[in-house]
């Protein structure tokens, strides 16, 4: 072999590609994942946004267009806590993330991967929601707000992707997914991603400002005109802030991990 | 491959490694002011009972810990610098790797990582993957894992290989199989650092041999130097002398009794034997034993004060 005078060069590009790539491959192999993420929100939105409201709301669609929105949140927050949070977890305690420390990967490229399987497989859930709502519900919105409702939905996976960093980076593999259950759940419920928030008691009304799942859903409703008048300005805040939390959280959990690791 | 003869392959100087605790109470020293290198060219077994150090020497050379005092060297550079990294390869002890991911997709992946990978065919028949590479990591036995993670270290070409416990928990079948992958690519004239708790492997793979023990280096040299080093013997009989008595001989390195058959490892065993028998001429069932390379390790590792192995 000939020595270079130019040392060769790996196709960055193509890591980070190749990496999203087979993270996304990785876990639409895997049942335990694709199942629960994709049929939970679709089950949700047949049951109360198609079956269960034929009879009793007030507007045309409204039922179909507002759990649209709501469950639309509901399904990209758990592909992104389930496939972030719990794969980091895993991944850490099984000893996958110390290989791959081993090697010169990009350490960006593991996190941007996760990232880019994340927001597909939002679009993914929004998608099939769509053409649900179009075809049964029989929503009908302008292109315009198609793409406003379904663009919010998808870029709301962000906030959580970092969160789902934060809690793979402090929970351990076989918490994981005990603690993704136990803040997703009651958090998306109180924030008014199961039923709207004008049937809940009034002091979950009032905790629900304070939930990052709630702002969410209200940048959502509003693109449909259903919100509840929450500014778009304070979401946004509260969303950032919350991100910005999760990423300092992630930080220090991934600095730990590099001065002390397992074993 | 353009490997520096002069140019040390990873390097340890005087580095030390506590874990838990700024060196107060519960803290365990893994490694303790070790001096150790790794020369191009070299095939080196780390030897060492379980908490020797072993594993916490390989992560510090490849930048997965910090050394809590002294430095890592890996080419020369910080092993946390991923331009060190593209020269190496490693094989670690994963539990899992994603399941779901084939044979191929695993190699291509990490082949991307690197400048100049070995093309993908290689890779699996340095490895001898024949015929797995379409199957999924997760429906493979643990055999043809553990040959998987080798390939997946092989994958950059790498001018320096670590490879950490690589046969543990194989069968004897799959523990040949990996080492005559091994051989080819010591064949090939890569640098490797193996660590094991077998003298079997690091006799059979190794041109170099450091035994660490409390994360020290007890011994380094050759498989036979380490071998000379205890060119002893083993002693049975059955004696009354106590073992207290029996440690204190001249030329004793180790005793050990049950009921009243002892068993001793001695350099000299001649003036052993005729010492013993001045002392107890009612002893009997005298025996002498060439030692293994077994007994020279715990006869290096051998701690008569019985202190506690760290973690």
């Amino acid at each position: 072999m000939n020595p270079t005078p130019a040392l060769p060069q790996r196709n960055l590009l193509r890591i980070y590609a190749l990496e999203a790539k087979y993270e996304f491959l990785k876990q639409l192999r895997l049942p335990a994942y694709v199942v629960p993420t994709l049929s939970f929100p679709i089950f949700f939105y047949i049951l109360f946004g198609l079956v269960l409201s034929r009879s009793g709301s007030g507007m045309p669609n409204g039922a179909a267009l507002y759990t649209l929105a709501t469950y639309g949140a509901f399904g990209v927050m758990a592909a992104t806590l389930f496939g972030f949070g719990i794969q980091v977890a895993l991944e850490r305690g099984q000893g996958w993330m110390l290989f791959k420390r081993a090697t010169p990967m990009p350490t960006m490229a593991y996190f941007a991967a996760k990232t880019a399987m994340s927001l597909l497989f939002g679009l993914i859930i929004v998608a099939v929601l769509f053409i649900l709502g179009f075809t049964a519900g029989g929503v009908r919105l302008p292109l315009g707000t198609w793409l406003a409702l379904g663009g919010t939905l998808i870029a709301g996976a962000l906030p959580f992707c970092a969160f789902g960093l934060a809690i793979g980076y402090f929970a351990g593999p076989n918490s994981a997914p005990a603690v993704v259950n136990l803040i997703y759940v009651p958090a998306s419920f109180c924030s008014g991603l199961w039923v709207p928030i004008r049937f809940l008691p009034g002091w979950m009304q009032s905790a629900a400002h304070f939930l990052p799942p709630y702002h969410y859903g209200q940048l959502a409703l509003r693109t449909v005109g259903a919100g509840t008048g929450e500014p778009v300005g304070r979401s946004l805040l509260v969303l950032a802030v919350f991100t910005a939390l999760s990423l300092a959280a992630a930080r220090i959990g991934f600095r730990r991990d590099e001065g002390r690791t397992y074993g | 491959m353009n490997t520096d003869r002069n140019e040390i392959a990873a390097e340890l100087r005087q580095a030390s490694k506590h874990y838990g605790g700024k060196g107060g109470k519960g803290s365990v020293t893994a490694l303790d002011r070790l001096d150790f290198a790794v020369r191009p060219g070299e095939v080196v077994a780390l030897l060492g009972p379980n908490g020797a150090g072993k594993t916490t020497t390989v992560q510090l050379l490849l930048g997965l810990a910090r050394p809590t005092a002294g430095a890592a060297f890996l080419f020369g550079r910080d092993p946390r610098d991923a331009a060190a990294r593209m020269r190496v390869g490693a094989m670690l002890q994963v539990s899992k790797v994603p399941e779901t991911l084939k044979v191929r997709e695993h190699i291509e992946l990490i082949s991307s990582y690197y400048p100049r990978p070995l093309p993908a065919a290689e890779v699996s028949e340095i490895a001898g993957l024949g015929g797995l590479e379409g199957r999924p990591f997760g429906k493979l036995s643990g055999g043809q894992k553990q040959r998987v993670l080798f390939a997946l270290a092989l994958c950059g070409d790498p001018d320096l290989l670590f490879l950490d416990e690589p046969t543990t928990g194989l069968d004897v079948e799959a523990r040949r199989g990996l080492w005559s992958a091994m051989r080819e690519l010591v064949r090939r004239g890569r640098t490797v650092l193996l660590t094991t708790h077998h003298l079997e492997e690091a006799d059979a793979l190794a041109s170099r041999i450091v035994v660490l023990d409390h994360g020290r280096a007890v011994a380094d040299g050759t498989p036979a130097e380490i071998k000379a080093r205890v060119s002893g013997r083993r002693i049975r009989c059955s004696t009354r002398i106590p073992v207290e008595e029996l440690l204190r001989l001249p030329g004793v390195i180790t005793a050990r009794r049950e009921g009243a058959q002892a068993e001793l490892t001695a350099s000299r065993p001649e003036a052993v034997v005729a010492e013993l028998l001045r002392r107890d001429p009612d002893l009997s069932g005298l025996e002498v034993l060439g030692a293994d390379l077994e007994e020279a390790f715990l006869a290096l590792t051998h701690h008569p004060d019985g202190e506690e192995r760290a973690a």
